[in-house]
């Protein structure tokens, strides 16, 4: 299958680049990783006239912390966060969900911004931006905007990103003392979307769960938190009766539609075991077990 | 439609090509350079027969556009025995019967030899995982794991791990 037809750009500057997007409108699309978009583009969901490449922008392809926090340029593939020490060794959660994104050969091209950006709900990044109360970067003609991820996704591959806007960088808070988190994805094979896959993130005191943020992905159509599941959680001893009813609250919370990987009752059911099993992990790492 | 002048390094020689932005890298490589080794199975950035290594990492180069590659460097599965002599992972899948209809090789060979540049003792699960992104409908993949283990240990002797 071949792509419709469209002027190609490459910028070398972010500067380039946003006078490129200035000047085409929503008639451009920005090339990152393009393991989304080129796909849609073959087979016709998607024909932009303008294409802009920012593989060039070799400047934001970086992992660091600074300040306290994490801080992923938006063209980090998920292959560098796959293999970054400071992630594997800090940002649990973020490691268990880089290594489960599609396959190993897309991986190589996917960035993190892409994803995010793309604000497909059957994309990982986002439940896990969520969970970890992320900051999304955006660059535009008026100067840098910081966007709370709570208020990034919109809607079905919709998000606070204006059309002349660049989405630059991610930031996460570096989790404090007897925080942990995890993701736990069930899908049907490598590279196919998840059935259902749960973020979490939370901090305990001894036995009690003091904050919790959770995220889902592919059980919306918008990416979304489970608040229920997390008030469930906050301020209680945990015990296996609280994690089976915030398992039941996320599973009754979430919005997942029937297809081929299973029907709504599959799905909200297997979100409950997920929840149970991802918080039991987090809790461990919490804990330093 | 933008046309563009491209210059690229295709195992190891650098030349230049005009292509249209919209061509995909994947049939640049198979109709433009007429190098047939690497292969279309899904057209959907599924299976991974079209795996080659762009600037040194395996991709799927029906998810690449051709205008994409310039000033990079492309390898595809030709370059392996470009002297003649068979690279261990090639001999690997030859000893230990890694293929039985071929089409998925290419690819597979291709994400194994990215997977042994960057970890020349690689586990079984390792290697599971590195070559999760292809798709064999023939082997059940037994075979191809142990021409991958063929080839590390063949490597290794070649180029002993420090």
């Amino acid at each position: 299958m071949i792509p419709g037809e469209f002027d190609y750009y490459s910028p070398t500057t972010l500067d380039e680049a946003l006078s490129l997007l200035q000047e085409h409108g929503d008639d451009a699309k920005i090339l990152a990783g393009g393991q989304s978009l080129i796909p849609a583009m073959r087979y016709r969901l998607a024909v932009p006239e303008v294409l802009i490449d920012i593989n060039n922008l070799t400047e934001l392809e970086y992992v660091r912390e600074d300040n306290g926090h994490l801080t992923i340029g938006a063209m980090t593939r998920e292959s560098d966060l796959e293999e970054s020490t400071l992630v594997k060794e800090k940002y649990h959660l973020l490691a268990d969900t880089a290594e489960v994104i599609a396959d190993p050969l897309v991986r190589n091209m996917a960035t993190v911004g892409g994803n995010l950006a793309h604000s497909d709900p059957a994309n990982d990044h986002p439940a896990t931006m969520l969970a970890y109360n992320a900051k999304i970067i955006a660059l535009g003609p008026a100067g840098t905007r910081v966007i709370p991820i709570d208020d990034f996704f919109t809607g079905l591959f919709e998000n606070a990103l204006e059309e002349n806007e660049i989405l630059t960088q991610i930031r996460l808070p570096r989790p404090g003392p007897n925080s942990g988190g995890a993701y736990i994805k069930v899908e049907r094979k490598v590279g196919d979307y998840a059935i259902s896959a749960i973020a979490v993130q939370l901090t305990m005191d001894g036995d009690t769960c003091t904050a919790a943020r959770i995220g889902l992905t592919n059980l919306s159509p918008t990416p979304m938190r489970a608040k229920n599941a997390e008030q469930a959680l906050i301020g209680q001893v945990i015990t296996p009766d609280v994690l089976e009813a915030a398992g039941q609250a996320a599973a009754a919370e979430c919005n997942p539609s029937a297809d081929l990987r299973g029907s709504v009752d599959y799905k909200r059911d297997l979100t409950r075991v997920l929840t149970k099993r991802a918080l039991t992990k987090a809790i461990e790492r919490a804990k330093g077990a | 439609m933008s046309k563009h002048t491209i210059t690229l390094t295709v195992n190891g020689q650098e030349q230049t090509h005009e292509v249209d932005a919209r061509l995909l890298l994947v049939h640049f490589i198979r109709e433009n350079l007429n190098l047939t080794g690497t292969h279309i199975g899904c057209d959907s950035t599924s299976c991974g027969a079209c795996t080659v290594h762009l600037n040194g990492r395996a991709v799927k180069s029906c998810t690449v556009f051709a205008v994409q590659a310039n000033g990079k460097s492309v390898e595809t599965i030709e370059a392996l025995a470009a002297a003649g002599n068979l690279h261990p992972l090639q001999e690997g899948f030859w000893e230990k019967h890694g293929l039985q209809c071929g089409y998925c090789t290419p690819g597979m060979i291709m994400s194994a030899k990215d997977l042994l540049e960057k970890n020349p003792d690689p586990t079984e699960e390792e290697i599971r995982w590195a070559i999760s992104g292809n798709l064999c409908r023939c082997t059940g993949y037994n075979k191809i794991v142990e021409a991958i283990q063929y080839a590390a240990e063949k490597l290794r002797e070649k180029e002993p791990v420090a």
